[in-house]
């Protein structure tokens, strides 16, 4: 076979998120009253990638064939501290911006602590850790407000050159400084590894620890990005219970959707941001075909069930019985 | 040894897995620019001494050197930093990675902290090209790899680390005869650039033909060195059997004419690759041993049966009529009436966390209950019967059955499927890790089952069970039948003589081509 074969056989669940998007967002722009104009992506720009963020977050974990529970309150934590502290003239809101990401990092590293060195399931550590990080963001905002440094926000999620979303281009950019490096590192590899059989990585010398804990750190690094993206929109802080939990369920649906393998080992960050647009899409449909919104959770959850049954799949080619429960 | 200093050396290493000696006092010498045998039984010892030098056990006791100087390692990637290199019998590929990345995977050359690409894809394909397996892409998944290719991927991977000793365990099992004619070559070559090879295989013929320098194992001690060649292979079984008989057998029933309608019949089961062909009958009152070395489709054979396995071709009969069987669940009903004793009693024989109790009555469950209530009175009934007559020791039938010793465990096991009253009773190598005495009992039982009509099949990786216990054994080899002995022919020399595939008295290669 050709390289670019073997290239197409690894991307392929990349390819197939993005074909989903592309169908989904065409159908969703040619029934919008406004149509395809540069509003109407920026708006679902800026929706997008709130859940992107979060989603790559999850990817990183779900690579190691863990899962991260606690995504989503790491954004409502960071939403909730952003609301205090990135505000103010340049150099305070900078401070305010590093110590959010910080904050972030923190999180995910207390996870990954937890996970690697606690040797607890990553399903119960971040469920606690989750219900932690929460009560924290309740006590920073028990009521919905604060404020942010509008000018910073107002640039983030506006539109450069009047046609192209900002919000884009901080997903890029955090894909190019983050993911990128990460999955092309040693520490990448070895969360690569871990994922797909700890064993051989452990007996081949592999550093599975450090890169399961890099994983685990960097999660929550992106969700904080979601986190500080959030308060960019909404100029508030809010410790919402429902939205925190909302987002880890569909960054877990968003990284299906992206070809990334719940049983670790497989898949980009790259699919499960299309993932993310296009279940985002998705859920938006209902607007345009006028339904009404009482639905969209019932439909949320249908595209849902049906985005981690894809993964069940795999069990029908499995010929001893005895390896469905592995 | 011909006075040269080894490259390295092992002295006095002792491990135990709890009451079980694996080594005792073991010693081995490598010296560069040759290749060692290492030959001995199942659990002779050999896996265990090569975990320890490849850093993926630490000894009890004894001493490492290499080039003179001690040595410990205190992982896989320690060993590997010394240039000790093991390729393992369980493959240790990382699946859902490219050849090339799994290749470089312990050490990856990088630049500006990411890993370079194009060099790993050059290091990737010149170790491809040394282990004689250009035809692997380097972009291609390993999981998409069949078995014999991944193998050799094992081996380039082990070649890319530069080792000074490479270890192969059983590297050969899965290969076809053209990759091993490969191999023979590549390590033939190794050879002369200085490297030590220590070559584990059960396959005889393959020991003659590459190793310079053989050490037999056996209980866990070096019993014999020998420059290659210098022993027949008959002499070599010999040294690797040498023990004592050390369990006790209730006395076989003189053997009736075989019955009119076995109860149990495989005509030409095949699975996958680990089944081919094999035909079988146990008739009622009949113990049917299956031997072999480990891992030779013995276990499938069993699932197979039991109703585990998909894909299954071949016709299973019971009392002379087919029948399909679709699951466990349906294995152990009235027609069939079959029960398995799994090898892994604490995977796949006992819930570890519940009581003695809810664990004996798992498999009966059905017969127990009406409209799906347990009748908790024919429980306790039943459950007493089974204590007694498996002398189960345990403080109480409500202590988790994880509390209880490894031959009670295995008891319960035992007793849950004895609930049933089962005709069939699959038994798969149920005597590991347990104490003689118990050994001794679940002998004396399987003859009493026999004895009232049940049809057994035993695997067992102990040759004196075997010996001990059989009416005939099916002895296999790459997953089909190779030899039935019978009666008085189950016999240690005959068992080890079939289950390496070597035949009787003469050997069939010529050995001592390094005078």
């Amino acid at each position: 076979m050709k390289d670019w074969r073997y290239w197409l056989a690894e991307q392929r669940g990349t390819l197939l998120a993005l074909g989903i998007f592309i169908v989904m967002f065409v159908i969703y722009t040619s029934n919008h009253p406004a149509g395809f104009t540069a509003n109407v992506v920026q708006t679902a720009a800026n929706k997008g990638v709130l859940l992107a963020f979060v989603a790559m977050a999850q990817t990183l974990v779900v690579i190691t064939a863990g899962i991260d529970l606690s995504v989503g309150m790491i954004f409502t934590l960071t939403n909730c501290l952003a609301s205090w502290l990135v505000i103010g003239t340049g150099i305070e809101t900078a401070f305010g911006v590093l110590a959010v990401l910080g904050t972030g990092l923190l999180c995910g590293a207390i996870n990954g602590a937890i996970v690697i060195y606690g040797r607890l399931q990553p399903i119960v550590a971040t469920i606690a850790t989750g219900a932690v990080y929460f009560g924290i963001a309740l006590l920073l905002r028990p009521f919905p407000g604060g404020s942010v440094n509008e000018g910073l926000a107002d640039a983030l999620t506006g539109r450069l050159f009047g046609v192209v979303p900002a919000s884009l281009v901080v997903l890029l950019a955090v894909v190019l400084i983050v993911w990128v490096p990460f999955s092309r590192s040693v520490l990448g590899r070895a969360a690569y590894a871990a994922g797909s059989s700890e064993t051989a990585a452990y007996m081949s010398g592999v550093p599975i620890r450090r890169g399961k804990f890099a994983a685990y750190a960097l999660a929550g690094l992106l969700a904080a990005v979601g986190g500080l993206f959030l308060t960019f929109f909404t100029y508030t802080g809010d410790a919402a219970y429902a939205s925190g939990n909302a987002y880890t369920l569909f960054s877990i649906a968003a990284v299906v959707l992206g070809g990334v393998s719940l049983f670790g080992g497989k898949g980009s960050a790259i699919g499960a941001i299309f993932g993310a647009l296009a279940f985002r899409t998705i859920g938006d449909l209902l607007f345009v075909f006028d339904f009404d919104p009482l639905w969209q959770p019932l439909f949320q959850g249908v595209i849902l069930l049906i985005a981690v049954s894809l993964g069940a799949f795999a069990l029908f080619r499995v010929r001893n019985r005895l390896e469905w429960f592995l | 040894m011909d006075g040269a200093i080894p490259l390295f050396r092992m002295e006095g290493i002792s491990k135990r897995y709890g009451g079980v000696r694996a080594l005792e006092k073991a010693e081995l010498s490598v010296s560069s620019g040759s290749i060692h045998g290492i030959l001995g039984e199942n659990g002779a010892g050999k896996s265990t001494l090569i975990k320890v030098m490849a850093g993926v056990v630490a000894p009890d006791e004894g001493r490492m050197t290499l080039d003179g100087r001690e040595v410990t390692f205190a992982s896989p990637a320690a060993a590997n930093q010394a240039g000790i290199v093991c390729i393992f019998q369980e493959l240790s590929l990382v699946p859902e990675l490219s050849v090339a990345d799994n290749i470089v995977i312990s050490d990856p050359p990088t630049r500006f902290g990411m890993i370079d690409r194009k060099a790993q894809r050059r290091i990737a394909e010149e170790a491809l090209a040394r282990a004689g397996a250009a035809d692997i892409h380097p972009l291609a998944l390993v999981k998409d790899l069949p078995l014999s290719r991944r193998q050799m991927v094992e081996i380039a991977k082990a070649l890319a680390r530069k080792p000074r000793i490479l270890i192969l365990d059983e590297a050969t099992s899965a290969l076809t005869a053209t990759d091993v004619a490969k191999i023979f070559g590549v390590l033939k070559r190794l050879r002369s650039e200085g490297l030590a090879l220590l070559y584990i295989s059960h396959r005889m013929n393959e020991i003659a033909e590459l190793a310079d320098q053989c050490t037999v194992f056996r209980n866990g001690r070096n019993v014999a060195s020998y420059a290659a060649g210098t022993k027949s292979d008959n002499e070599v079984v010999e040294l690797m059997i040498g023990r004592e008989y050390s369990h006790i057998f209730p006395p076989k029933p003189p053997r009736a004419s075989a019955a009119a309608v076995p109860v149990l019949e495989a005509r030409k089961l095949s699975w996958t690759d680990r089944l081919d062909n094999v035909s079988l009958t146990v008739g009622a009152g009949e113990v049917v041993g299956l031997g072999g070395l480990d891992g030779q489709g013995q276990r499938e054979l069993l699932l197979a049966f039991f109703g585990v396995l998909r894909g299954l071709s071949g016709q299973i009969f019971i009392d002379g009529k087919p029948v399909a069987i679709a699951s466990p669940a349906a294995a152990r009903e009235d027609g069939i009436g079959m029960a398995l004793i799994p090898e892994d009693r604490k995977t796949e024989g006992l819930m570890l966390p519940m009581t003695v109790r809810e664990n004996l009555s798992f498999a009966a469950l059905d017969r127990l209950s009406k409209a799906g209530i347990i009748d908790r009175a024919a429980e306790q009934r039943l459950i007493d019967d089974m204590v007694g007559l498996l002398a189960i020791k345990t403080a109480g039938l409500d202590i988790p059955v994880g509390a209880l010793s490894g031959g009670n465990q295995q008891k319960v096991v035992i007793a849950k499927w004895l609930m049933r009253q089962p005709r069939i009773i699959l038994l798969n190598d149920p005597t590991r890790g347990i104490d003689v005495g118990t050994k001794q009992e679940l002998y004396q039982l399987m003859r009493k089952l026999a004895d009232a009509g049940a049809a057994i099949l035993f695997y067992s990786t102990d040759y004196d069970e075997l010996i001990g216990c059989c009416d005939r054994v099916l002895v296999l080899y790459d997953g089909a039948v190779r030899r039935e002995l019978v009666g008085a022919e189950i016999t240690e020399r005959a068992l080890i003589a079939s289950a390496l595939n070597i035949h009787g008295e003469e050997s069939p290669v010529n050995l001592g081509a390094n005078a």
